[in-house]
């Protein structure tokens, strides 16, 4: 038994070793290098599909994706902490020592329930919705219904766009739910004939066309569609993005060109977010 | 009598399971206490009590509509789950038929094993739309009471029943030989004998009631107020930590770890109060 255990643990050591002189002393080609991506959790599930893609194509590269925020994407980045942030947003005035790369467009989208006959609302509208001075539907031309307001958890990057666009302060916002992420948002609001809500354009659109009973309003006239945020008309949209704090060079650069390139437009699609124009 | 070799090994690896076990508790509170000290440093405890509103990125941390939420809610799932656990148990274990009784207890650990998403999942898609049509917006305390009671349900039925089954046949045989009716025994021999394990499977209960975090987030719709009635919306503290902290920096953080502290603390408080509970003598 004694044997055992000692034959066991020269192997494990001879093992490491090994590996260490290997990864040290071999060809620059075959070092494994570890490429740390971390940030928003709306970019990250496309940054997974984009590193997986990635790393068939460089098989000496790893690419570790974690979430955690466009805050700690954009904080990794700039103390080191990750090779490349991620942030689905642009970056603000107090980050402009950082480099940021757009690798695909999201748009954020007012939806209702199906079984609402309102087709649409203006800004000031919404703004009165949120912050508690419309109370019920009869008010804007709907049913005698009271608005059922849904709100983001504080800290979401979704809630940061809508409340910058709308000219709010999440202070003054009314709600009578807060959800988490996207698909929480949509089942709330198929869930309730009276809910207002907003979620990202192509999550909602996808949904709407498959029979989950939400409809997508359209914002300043313009309807809200993958399409539209395409073509930047769409007002409420956001920019999904990678942060560096310098210069990309090697292999941060070969990864940041290549996902923006227009090779992962099909994954950038299959997340319902928006290529941007090459 | 001095112990044996083995028996001073056994106490020394007892001893340190023990140790550790203790040290685990001190060290999470060691380390909750740590992570919220960023913000404990420069924002005075008492604005946990008396800020206008809970909005920590605008530094508001006003955490007490959370701490009712979490109280109500608990208190409200127990309401409703002691009596029908309690009632449960007795069903089984003294006016089931036997073979009925095996597989409806089966029932009852099965529903004790369903994850608690799934719960949740079931509260956001059926049971809130339907509130929702008694009075908008459908997920609320109710909802979220609705939900803790169905999942604490089982906890508190499982251990009853277990109370039950350690009264000592002696009673039942000493009741049957009083000529007691089997109701008669039940309330004046066999729930005075099991008082204190009801007790702690109640606690227990509330524990778990206390500490659910997915369910709850789904279905009490998470605004964060002090509730006027049943059908409003609420937040728990451990919905306000699971909704927030993947996205939370700094202060913001450390607030959610203040959060997270003034949870242990009144789990704390809570497990104290069983104890106090169990310490009361039975008479029978």
């Amino acid at each position: 038994m004694k044997k055992l255990s000692l034959f066991a643990i020269i192997l494990i050591i001879s093992a490491t070793a090994w590996s260490y002189f290997k990864t040290n002393t071999g060809q620059p080609d075959n070092v494994i290098k570890k490429l740390t991506l971390t940030g928003s959790s709306t970019v990250a599930p496309l940054a997974s599909e984009i590193g997986k893609r990635f790393e068939s194509l460089y098989p000496n590269v790893r690419v570790d994706v974690q979430t955690g925020g466009s805050s700690r994407g954009v904080n990794d980045a700039r103390t080191g902490l990750a090779n490349i942030g991620m942030a689905s947003r642009a970056l603000k005035d107090n980050e402009t020592d950082l480099l940021s790369f757009t690798i695909a467009m999201d748009g954020i989208s007012m939806i209702i329930n199906q079984a609402n006959p309102i087709s649409s609302l203006d800004k000031q509208q919404i703004i009165a919705i949120y912050t508690g001075k419309i109370v019920n539907w009869q008010q804007v031309g709907g049913n005698n219904a009271p608005i059922t307001v849904v709100n983001k958890a504080e800290g979401r990057s979704t809630l940061e766009l809508f409340l910058h666009h709308f000219g709010l302060k999440n202070t003054a916002i009314k709600p009578h739910v807060i959800i988490g992420d996207n698909q929480q948002g949509i089942k709330t609001v198929s869930g309730n004939p009276d809910a207002i809500g907003y979620v990202s354009v192509g999550a909602a659109e996808y949904e709407a066309t498959h029979d989950v009973p939400i409809k997508l309003l359209p914002l300043d006239g313009v309807v809200a569609s993958v399409e539209n945020v395409r073509n930047h008309t769409f007002p409420l949209s956001r920019p999904l993005n990678l942060v560096m704090r310098e210069t990309p060079s090697g292999i941060e650069k070969i990864f940041i060109d290549f996902a923006s390139s227009a090779q992962v437009n099909d994954l950038i699609e299959a997340q319902y977010f928006v290529p941007v124009a090459h | 009598m001095s112990l044996s070799h083995t028996d001073k090994n056994l106490t020394f690896v007892l001893r340190l399971c023990a140790l550790i076990s203790a040290a685990v508790v001190i060290l999470i509170l060691v380390f909750l206490l740590k992570e919220s000290w960023p913000v404990l440093k420069h924002v005075s405890i008492t604005r946990f009590i008396s800020d206008a509103s809970w909005h920590p990125a605008q530094s508001l941390y006003n955490i007490t509509p959370m701490l009712s939420a979490t109280l109500l809610s608990t208190f409200g799932a127990l309401l409703l789950a002691t009596p029908l656990g309690i009632a449960s148990a007795l069903f089984s274990r003294y006016y089931a038929p036997p073979a009925l009784a095996a597989w409806y207890r089966r029932l009852i650990e099965l529903l004790a094993g369903i994850p608690s998403v799934v719960y949740g999942l079931w509260g956001l898609t059926t049971l809130a739309p339907l509130i929702g049509q008694l009075h908008p917006p459908g997920v609320s305390l109710l909802t979220a009471i609705l939900v803790l009671a169905l999942m604490i349900l089982p906890t508190v039925a499982l251990t009853v029943e277990s109370a039950l089954l350690a009264v000592p046949a002696a009673y039942h045989q000493g009741a049957a030989a009083l000529g007691l009716t089997r109701w008669g025994m039940i309330k004046g021999v066999i729930l005075p004998a099991a008082h204190s394990g009801i007790t702690s499977g109640t606690m227990l209960a509330a524990g778990r009631a206390i500490g659910e975090t997915m369910a709850v987030l789904m279905v009490a719709g998470n605004v964060v107020q002090h509730p006027h009635s049943l059908f409003d919306s609420v937040r728990t503290l451990t919905a306000n930590i699971a909704l927030e902290m993947s996205y939370a920096m700094g202060d913001h953080r450390a607030a959610l770890f203040v959060s997270g502290l003034a949870l242990m603390l009144m789990v704390l408080l809570l497990v104290s109060m069983a104890e106090v509970f169990k310490r009361r003598p039975v008479y029978v």
